[in-house]
């Protein structure tokens, strides 16, 4: 998507450009004033919370944009900054169009107030006229599935209909840019299908949609582009697989960096020779702590010989977070004869697959045994290293292997014999 | 690929939050149906609905009416305000009560809708205008329980009543003022609630509700220049141009007009132009908050 020559007759949904925003956080609470009467002279102090860098984006119109990051990186802040409820302090934004903005579902609700009230309240607030408001009320309660408790107050609603009311509410609000804030994650299976086939129905229409979440499977699924923010930076802006993979990377990857020790490190074995380093990728200056699914995954082992010795068996036994050993690999099933190897020699042993392991932590273990005596062990290594199988694909199961299924029918069975065609054929 | 390099606007440029959009509708229709569906939901909201909104003046009517005409004979004292002393009490104490319910109500009112000041962009002054708004409901129908007792009591219509719509705009113009006002330092500061508290309190007290305008010139005045500085600085409270006026237009010609209490109707410039200052400081401070309201809840 070509957004950068943004030409007059095509200009941009939405628009950032050097947006800055900074937050003072007080280091002390005055906030009476007697407390300024008694210290006229002390000036507040306050820290700086620069919640926003320099962001610069640009949407198009009838693209479905993500807005991804961590905690506290900032995009709600940025959400807040488009939709105009927080000033800027440098930098511009733009928009083009009639923008709505959901950041609570049902803002300003009263819970005293029957559903038509609410409604008409609602969408007022969200900018409608009051005659607008109150025409598309049909509508919004069809949507609602509410009907039959449309009498009812608000604060006799579950908390379910509560957002669907609100969901409704907020859909038939016809804006060109939508600005939603991580709605989708309310409401039931069957109305979160519902709000699923809204928001791809309103792509199809060519509105312009800003989405901010947490939901990977969702950016992936719905959004045109993405962009992840870090520390009030972006980090990243384009393709939503390509984004979704680095906000995983980043967000486990500080996690990774704490783990240490892990799996019972206790080192065992005659000492013939010593796994000395383990990491993940290809060279030891790289250190990933995580591995992408559905990738080329490789660990390697740097191990130093003390003694000679002949044809050991190298195996690699990876570990998920329940302790239950996941692969195991050795040298041995891959060639009967590894090599012999002198004393003070240093070998790298590399293990490499597709990864197909199901997203999580995993501990790594070498253990080096003499070839053919059985559980003979020169060393043990299990300590250090842990890393992150970051994806997307989480069926439940402890590996993701492609499956293919496929349905052969039968045709029907004869009367009479339905009972009993399991058996019968 | 996504930095628009050049920087003449794109589109609608977004400026933030503000008192006022550009939008006077939106405006309007906002803080319309919002003090709309409050006063719904005290009228039908419980089983007596308006009664007990009526019944709160009326209350204090009967405890004041009781003490200072039955047990004190307020009416009857010399150069007092005599003739439907009781509707010249109910009328300022209607009066009091809309201004009090406008500016009481506001203080809070911003901080209390704090959910939707984060979360949704709209004209922010919307909040205490909102609240002035649901006070004049009331107002509306007070006055005619007044109206109802003036007549009751004997009260003639009189041509001057057309005065009425120019009192209750002077009167709102200074609620408004006050109301924006308050709204806004509450945000700042918040021991502003009691200290408003109890500068209402003394304002009930200095303007004509209980006292006759009568009763307080004619105790000032007697005592030299320095009755003569009070009775300047009790006369600068616009209430007491309101409620005079009130109840010499609307209930009885005997007691001073505004301009007779200040001494001439140009001297009602003072409390005229109070309203004005306040109107104007109030809206200039809720303007220059509203930007970082949302941030400084």
């Amino acid at each position: 998507m070509a957004l950068g020559d943004t030409s007059i007759s095509q200009r941009p949904a939405l628009a950032a450009q050097g947006v800055h925003k900074r937050f003072k956080i007080p280091e002390e609470r005055s906030h009476t004033l007697k407390e300024r009467a008694l210290h006229p002279l002390r000036r507040s102090r306050h820290e700086d919370l620069h919640a926003l860098k320099d962001i610069s984006f640009a949407v198009a119109p009838g693209e479905f944009f993500g807005i991804v990051g961590r905690n506290g990186s900032g995009k709600s802040t940025l959400l807040k900054c488009l939709a105009g409820i927080y000033r800027v302090d440098q930098g511009a934004i733009w928009c083009n169009g009639r923008m709505s903005t959901f950041i609570e579902l049902g803002v300003g609700f009263n819970p005293d107030l029957a559903a038509y009230e609410n409604v008409a309240l609602n969408g007022i607030m969200l900018g409608l006229s009051p005659r607008e408001a109150r025409a598309r009320y049909q509508r919004v309660i069809e949507f609602a599935e509410l009907e039959e408790f449309q009498d009812l107050k608000l604060k006799n609603y579950s908390s379910g209909m509560h957002v669907r009311l609100a969901f409704s509410v907020a859909i038939q609000v016809d804006a060109e840019i939508l600005l939603i804030d991580e709605v989708l994650a309310v409401g039931d299976a069957a109305f979160q299908q519902k709000c699923f086939d809204v928001f791809n129905g309103m792509r199809e229409e060519g509105r312009t949609i800003v989405f901010v979440t947490h939901d990977m499977s969702a950016v992936t699924r719905f959004c045109h582009r993405a962009m992840l923010l870090e520390r009030g930076e972006v980090v990243s802006v384009g393709d939503p697989r390509a984004v979704a993979d680095r906000y995983l990377e980043l967000s486990f990857g500080r996690a990774a960096g704490y783990e240490d020790g892990g799996v019972g490190s206790a080192r065992m074995g005659d000492g013939t020779a010593r796994v000395s380093d383990v990491w993940l990728g290809d060279d030891p200056s790289e250190r990933r702590s995580v591995a992408p699914q559905a990738e080329p995954l490789t660990l390697k082992a740097l191990i130093a010989f003390n003694t000679d010795v002949v044809d050991p068996a190298v195996s690699l036994t990876l570990l998920n977070d329940q302790r239950q050993p996941v692969v195991v690999a050795t040298t041995a099933s891959e060639r009967e004869q590894s090599g012999s190897f002198r004393a003070g020699e240093r070998v790298t042993f590399a293990f490499s697959f597709h990864n197909m392991l199901a997203p999580g932590r995993y501990h790594p273990v070498l253990t080096i045994t003499h070839r053919g005596e059985g559980l003979k062990v020169i060393d043990r290594y299990a300590g250090g290293l842990s890393f992150v199988v970051s994806g997307l694909t989480a069926s439940g199961g402890m590996v993701e292997i492609p499956v293919e299924t496929s349905v052969i029918r039968w045709g029907r069975a004869p009367a009479g014999e339905a009972q009993t065609a399991g058996g019968g054929r | 690929m996504s930095s628009p390099a050049h920087s003449e606007p794109l589109g609608q440029p977004i400026r933030g939050p503000r008192a006022l959009d550009d939008s006077w509708s939106r405006f309007w229709h906002l803080a319309y149906n919002i003090a709309r569906s409050e006063f719904k939901l005290k009228f039908f909201g419980s089983a007596l609905g308006y009664v007990w909104q009526v019944m709160r003046p009326l209350l204090l009517f009967g405890v004041l009416y009781v003490f200072f005409v039955v047990i004190l004979n307020v009416d009857k004292a010399p150069g007092a305000a005599g003739k439907f002393y009781g509707v010249q009490l109910l009328g300022s104490i209607v009066l009091f009560t809309f201004f009090n319910e406008a500016a009481s109500g506001s203080v809070r009112s911003v901080v209390d809708r704090e959910s939707l000041v984060r979360k949704i962009q709209f004209p922010r002054l919307a909040i205490p205008i909102s609240i002035v708004l649901l006070a004049a409901f009331n107002l509306a129908l007070n006055l005619l329980v007044v109206m109802a007792f003036a007549l009751i009591s004997g009260v003639r219509p009189m041509l001057s009543w057309l005065e009425l719509p120019l009192i209750l705009a002077m009167l709102a113009a200074l609620t408004t003022g006050v109301a924006m006002l308050l709204s806004a330092l509450f945000v700042r500061f918040r021991d502003i609630q009691p200290i408003w508290d109890v500068f209402s309190q003394i304002l009930f007290y200095a303007s004509p509700v209980i006292i006759p305008v009568e009763a307080v010139r004619k105790e000032l005045l007697s005592q030299g220049s320095l009755g003569h500085f009070l009775y300047h600085v009790y006369t600068l409270n616009p209430l007491v141009a309101v409620f005079q006026q009130f109840r010499h237009a609307m209930v009885n010609h005997a007691v001073l007009s505004a301009g007779q209490v200040m001494g001439s109707w140009v001297a009602l410039l003072e409390p005229l132009g109070l309203v004005a200052a306040i109107l104007v400081l109030g809206f200039w401070y809720f303007n220059r908050e509203a930007p970082h309201i949302a941030e400084d809840l």
